[in-house]
């Protein structure tokens, strides 16, 4: 693949960090291409740095060495072209909810829209997630699912070329969780986006992606293994529990975690 | 109501014991008359007024049992009313230029207080994002706020008579220099305290420096800014008191002086309680402006 077939590019990345005199390598040599429409996803033991790939490709951390390319053109710094979610919300909890995606909205669309297409859009949105009946809650009277149904209406009303999330149903329980994946995937399917995630759950890796990438333990960590997870779509939890293809795609990645990558000791 | 609603909604879904159970709570609040409407009312109202009038009240008399008596160095509260009741009773009489109402002389001093926080709360938040933003500034400055602002105010007031050649200016330097601290500090430890998470926002928004100023860091170090605001202005108004007795004019703090001067204790009395309930006022304003403007972020 050149760089003109790949969407997103990850080429030849390393990333260290340096606090004195002591460097500490998180990252060596990832290379990964993910084409437009896919749904990838990162899986690894906490502290693999996978977290740290995804704020590299968000433009948040500079890296070391090596280069991001999206659509052909390298990615310098942070933009809503790759909006993000992140795992804690980060909603501005002094806006309201149509306040937090208008002002996504407005920053992003300011000087090609009109502001009633803007509110539209903003509205069109937060529907999308379902959340309009709470547009006028503030992110502290809502649940943390709402918060995080939110946080992807913003991230979505960037119209991004990639979605980035960030573990973003890591601190959910998990009902909430299964219903926001199944949200996901209802809005990955209407809309095609490009979707890269940082996870820590094995099923919702296997149950999201079109392809897992299994990170090693750090320092130094890499790309261990890509798995296809090929299942039909729309896919359906209940359906899947006792799919072969679902089964063995689980089991390879929970192999690849708990045998050959065991979690080093002192990550709990 | 909205709960009484959902509670009617949910109801059918559960248990009919417990639907019947959740319909009788409001058909019993339908149907409060006034009066029991009314008594919880004048309740509250009861517990929040009572103990402070009650507690006033044996103040009132423990003074009185203490001062009533021949040779007493301070007035009871029996000679206060005597002597001063014109003051008690009419704050805003004028009969002369030095001879007019209490409410006259407090309008003078909030009106310097007035400028001088003013000026201490637009110049201490200015310089206090400064600080809060830049690390060099920061180690450069901190240092030289930490040992200003240890300065009493009234030693300022001898220099600043000397810069400005006049009693006003002075006075209003004064609660200036000893109200931006409070303002300055809170307001860099509040732009320092953004947390990642809103600066990450900004930066995948792509907020420029204008936008992320008045959106991001306003709004999320503005619980900081009013703590600041709120211990400024009752240092201000501490301040006010004193410099006025040192400056004269039409403050409430000359009057004090004057006063002393003419040995009316009983004035002096009356006007330790204005400026009592004066602060109280100042201080109450700017946490009710704080709860209304930071609504929301306090709650996360």
């Amino acid at each position: 693949m050149t760089i003109q077939d790949s969407f997103l590019r990850i080429d030849h990345l390393d990333k260290s960090f340096r606090r004195g005199d002591a460097v500490s390598e998180v990252l060596r040599d990832v290379n990964l291409d993910i084409a437009r429409g896919e749904f990838v996803s990162i899986i690894g033991h906490s502290g693999c740095g996978k977290s740290t790939l995804l704020n590299v490709v968000a433009g948040l951390t500079e890296t070391t060495k090596g280069v991001v390319f999206l659509e052909g053109f390298a990615v310098e710094e942070p933009g809503p072209d790759r909006a993000v979610v992140f795992q804690n919300h980060s909603l501005l909890p002094w806006l309201t909810v149509y306040d937090n995606v208008r002002l996504a909205v407005d920053k992003v669309f300011g000087g090609a829209r009109t502001k009633a297409k803007r509110d539209e859009w903003t509205m069109h949105n937060l529907e999308l997630v379902h959340m309009a009946h709470a547009r006028d809650k503030r992110p502290g009277e809502i649940s943390g699912g709402m918060k995080q149904r939110v946080g992807i209406a913003r991230a979505l009303a960037m119209q991004p070329k990639v979605l980035l999330l960030d573990e973003p149903f890591g601190a959910l329980d998990a009902l909430t969780r299964a219903h926001l994946q199944d949200s996901v995937m209802e809005i990955h399917a209407r809309l095609g986006n490009t979707v890269l995630m940082v996870t820590h759950d094995v099923d919702e890796a296997v149950l999201l992606s079109d392809r897992i990438v299994m990170m090693t333990n750090g320092p130094a960590a890499t790309i261990g293994e890509v798995l296809t997870v090929d299942l039909p779509r729309p896919r359906k939890r209940l359906e899947l529990v006792a799919h072969p293809t679902y089964l063995a795609a689980r089991a390879a990645v929970l192999e690849f975690l708990y045998a050959r990558h065991k979690a080093p000791t002192i990550a709990a | 109501m909205t709960v009484t609603a959902r509670k009617l909604q949910a109801a059918p879904a559960v248990l009919t014991t417990a639907a019947a159970a959740a319909i009788v709570v409001p058909l019993k609040r339908a149907t409060a008359s006034p009066a029991e409407r009314i008594l919880p009312m004048l309740r509250a109202l009861a517990v929040a007024v009572l103990p402070p009038l009650l507690t006033t009240l044996v103040i009132l008399a423990i003074w009185q049992i203490a001062f009533d008596r021949p040779g007493a160095t301070l007035p009871s509260p029996a000679v206060v009313w005597r002597e001063a009741s014109d003051l008690i009773l009419d704050p805003f009489f004028v009969a002369g230029s030095q001879d007019m109402g209490l409410g006259w002389r407090v309008l003078t001093s909030l009106q310097r207080v007035a400028i001088g926080f003013s000026l201490a709360a637009v110049a201490g938040v200015l310089v206090g994002t400064i600080v809060g933003q830049s690390v060099w500034a920061m180690r450069g400055l901190d240092p030289v706020f930490q040992i200003l602002r240890t300065v009493p105010p009234l030693a300022w007031l001898p220099i600043s008579l000397a810069a400005f050649r006049d009693a006003s200016p002075s006075a209003i330097f004064v609660i200036f220099i000893t109200a931006i601290w409070p303002i300055l500090i809170n307001t860099a430890v509040g732009i320092r305290n953004i947390p990642q998470d809103y600066r990450n926002v900004s930066q995948v928004l792509r907020l420029n420096h204008f936008e992320f100023f008045y959106k991001i860091m306003v709004p999320s170090a503005a619980p900081y800014i009013f703590t600041g605001l709120r211990i400024g202005i009752g240092l201000a108004w501490l301040a006010i008191v004193a410099a006025e007795m040192l400056t004269g004019g039409i403050g409430i703090g000359f009057f004090i002086w004057d006063a002393w001067n003419s040995s009316r204790i009983p004035d002096i009395v009356v006007a330790l309680v204005y400026i009592g309930v004066v602060g109280f006022m100042l201080d109450r304003l700017v946490a009710f402006v704080a709860t209304r403007i930071t609504r929301g972020t306090a709650s996360n």
